[in-house]
């Protein structure tokens, strides 16, 4: 399906930095955020007129509230310990794409108005006024960062430049350069509900053609509910998990585990969005904003637990932020924590033993995991450190015969991004994407070549959608890429309930299909 | 020499004003910044004595770096180790009594000197060598580990080659704790030795250098990863808490 008009990296078999290569990816840069979306969210249009001084205010601000940015400014040594460590870097050679030299697109700035040396010496300390064409490179580099912080696992010092890209879309944001594709999805939420604005008709249609599809392939009926007021547990999903291939298929793999966990739960139309695009921008107003809504919905409902679907950066927000964002979560059951995610509920019940397995259904596979970076990096599963990357490999290990990991290297909290995250999944990056993509790809090729792996499992939408679209560009097929719950749903054994032998005759609901676009995956994804 | 000694001694008076009351004004705007959200780079320890155990194996193991590349952490440990045991060994210019620690490290503080050049070499290659190391390499970057290294060898000279009388310099600078100053040594090696501490000592807290205390104040290295269990609002962002 993909036709490149940019040259695809060739996959090599061990890992090589390619030489500098100044300004590769200078012309890479996402379209501007119209109007329209910039103002639900609180910005300015478009670039005001005093932007240079509204810039430097801001983020004098800005140091001002956040720990990380003052420090993170002041703190590198220029050691060259991330150099090689981004992937987009590795994929595009541009050294604008090196952490420190992504960093130092701000860090030129901050010197310039934030520092004596820098007003004193400029040239001396590599210090730079804000001008128009700094202001561009921050648009184009600030937006060719996922946010993955793998070069925080490396740095002597901790310095992430997900917290210095954040902060440089925040600061554009609020002189009216956003980027269209976050901020017309944040908007979107506030006017339908979810990043892909499904209205709540749509969503209740499509659940029960999945309720449908399910009983006719297992004979047993199991539950999608939504908006269900008492329900004991609040699902707070991805949007493209409602329809788009692979996504669905771990959504109708979460069902199965609460039916046969024996749980009541729904969805909600008004949270139908896990997803927190305000993260991506830096947003704090927006996060929050967004992180009301499943608040709001907890109350509404009277749920008394809350859990997540698969998807990266939204378990990162309510694993590390939800607490503060919208808490305090007191009204809930305190025996679980707030919230959970899927596979933390999913393994809880495989440790008791009350879901049994059968593991050849999946025996067509033989499988590999992708950790997703904010899950990796930014989160934790259970009780122990680390518990993000034991726990879905346990669950694999539990529904599938066949599991081998990827090269140490490349994976737990060294894993390699997808290429899409942090809010670049849209189709005016694709070149940055397949390139960023190249040392997952490098990796997947490796087992595929030495161990025989034909599928591999992640658990964010971001990376589902972004590698359905990429892998084509390898020469590999987009439906390697698996959902974890996906495996789930394949081995489960279903318990039949009592009036399963009936025949439902209620056939109205629009099937899942029927919503599925075409090719246009990416603006749906998460 | 009354010139030399009161140059020197205002020197290193006002030397110590800006190292101490610049770093104090950091460490006091570090610690005021808030950290409204919880960022440890995962997986991160579940309690504060976790904590203490991560931070202390990268201030004295650089761990992160470790994991990074493994000549930058050779060379950069072996700086970093051998100036902390020469910092040592000179309180002995400092210090009357001298400690038994102090005296005992005396020796090793000798090789440790030999140790910080062959790190500091080792780090200034890497900026010609590496090609991304020299794409990143600013002139400050470069003055700064030229500075280090003339510290470093004019230091050494004065051990092996070129000795110069270390009881009159210790009188200078015991006297500068009473504001009664002794003469200083008229050595050029001494002379250059000494004054580049003192520009070390100016340059501290608004440099790079600041990566230092900077550590310390790291969120996505000092924070406990308890986020679920434990409730945060940063000051600045009560206001959009519910009334």
């Amino acid at each position: 399906m993909a036709k490149a008009t940019f040259e695809v990296p060739v996959l090599s078999q061990y890992p090589d930095v390619p030489a500098v290569t100044p300004g590769t990816m200078a012309g890479s840069a996402p379209f501007l955020s119209k109007p329209e979306f910039q103002a639900p969210l609180g910005f300015p249009g478009e670039l005001v007129e005093n932007w240079q001084e509204r810039a430097i205010e801001k983020m004098g601000e800005l140091l001002t509230r956040y720990r990380s940015l003052r420090v993170y400014m002041d703190a590198c040594v220029k050691c060259g310990a991330c150099t090689d460590k981004c992937h987009y870097f590795l994929g595009t050679k541009d050294p604008k794409n090196m952490p420190v030299g992504r960093q130092d697109l701000m860090r030129k700035v901050y010197r310039r108005y934030f520092t004596l040396a820098g007003r004193l010496f400029p040239n001396l300390v590599g210090a730079q006024d804000l001008t128009r064409e700094v202001l561009d490179e921050w648009y184009s580099y600030f937006h060719q960062c996922s946010q993955c912080r793998r070069c925080s696992v490396f740095c002597p010092y901790g310095i992430d430049t997900a917290e210095i890209s954040m902060a440089a879309r925040e600061i554009m944001d609020c002189i009216g350069v956003g980027q269209k594709y976050c901020n017309e999805i944040i908007a979107k939420v506030y006017r339908v509900g979810n990043n892909l604005g499904l209205p709540g008709p749509a969503l209740v249609d499509t659940l029960e053609g999945l309720e449908e599809d399910v009983f006719d392939e297992t004979g047993v009926r199991v539950r999608y509910p939504i908006d269900e007021v008492g329900a004991e547990i609040l699902m707070v999903t991805p949007s493209a998990d409602f329809f788009a291939e692979p996504h669905v298929d771990g959504l109708i793999g979460y069902g199965k585990v609460f039916h046969e966990a024996g749980v009541s739960w729904t969805f909600s139309s008004y949270a139908s969005e896990a997803a927190n695009f305000g993260m991506f921008i830096g947003s704090y107003e927006n996060m929050h904003r967004l992180s009301q809504r499943i608040r709001e919905e907890a109350i509404r409902l009277k749920v008394k637990r809350i859990v997540f679907g698969e998807c990266g950066h939204a378990w990162r927000v309510g694993y590390s932020f939800l607490n503060t964002l919208a808490g305090p979560w007191d009204f809930l059951d305190p025996r679980y924590p707030v919230p959970q995610h899927i596979c933390e509920f999913t393994h809880d019940l495989i440790l008791q033993g009350r879901l049994k397995f059968d593991k050849t259904q999946n025996d067509d596979k033989v499988l590999t995991f992708h950790d997703s970076c904010n899950v990796a990096r930014a989160s934790r599963m259970g009780d122990t450190p680390g518990g993000q990357f034991e726990i879905p490999r346990a669950i694999i290990r539990a529904t599938c015969n066949h599991f081998y990991d990827m090269d140490e290297e490349t994976i737990r909290d060294r894993t390699f991004c997808c290429g899409g995250g942090g809010g670049l999944l849209t189709d005016d990056l694709i070149e940055l994407r397949v390139k960023g993509a190249k040392p997952r790809m490098e990796a997947l090729n490796n087992v595929m070549q030495e161990k025989g792996v034909t599928h591999m499992a992640a658990i964010c939408a971001i990376c589902k959608s972004q590698f359905t679209k990429v892998l084509p560009f390898y020469g590999m097929e987009m439906d390697q890429i698996v959902s974890l719950h996906q495996l789930v749903s394949n081995a489960i054994v279903l318990t039949p309930g009592a009036d399963d032998g009936d025949e439902d005759d209620d056939d109205d609901g629009a099937t899942d299909s029927a919503l599925t676009p075409g090719d246009e995956d990416d603006d749906a994804a998460d | 020499m009354p010139f030399l000694t009161g140059l020197y001694a205002f020197l290193f008076y006002f030397a110590a004003l800006v190292l101490v009351s610049g770093l104090t004004y950091k460490v006091v705007q570090y610690s005021r910044t808030p950290a409204p959200l919880r960022i440890p780079t995962t997986p991160a320890p579940t309690t504060s004595s976790g904590v203490v155990l991560r931070m202390t194996r990268e201030v004295v193991l650089f761990e992160s770096l470790f994991r990074a590349n493994k000549w930058t952490w050779i060379f950069g440990w072996l700086f970093h180790f051998g100036l902390f045991l020469v910092t040592l060994r000179h309180l002995r210019y400092f210090l009357n009594p001298v400690p038994a620690v102090i005296e005992f490290i005396q020796p090793f503080g000798i090789y440790a000197g030999f140790a910080m050049v062959v790190g500091l070499v080792g780090l200034w290659a890497r900026r010609f060598l590496v090609d991304r190391v020299r794409y990143i390499s600013s002139p400050g970057d470069h003055l700064m580990l030229a500075l280090l290294l003339l510290i470093a060898a004019s230091g050494l000279l004065m051990s092996f080659l070129l000795h110069t009388d270390i009881v009159s310099v210790k009188t200078f600078f015991l006297g500068l704790y009473h504001f009664d100053l002794r003469p200083l040594p008229a050595d050029p090696v001494l002379l250059l030795h000494i004054a580049l501490v003192a520009v070390l000592m100016i340059i501290f807290p608004y440099s790079k250098l600041l990566h230092a205390p900077g550590l310390f104040f790291s969120p996505t290295r000092n924070q406990v990863d308890d986020s679920r269990e434990r409730r945060l609002v940063a000051p600045w962002a009560s206001r959009f808490e519910r009334p």
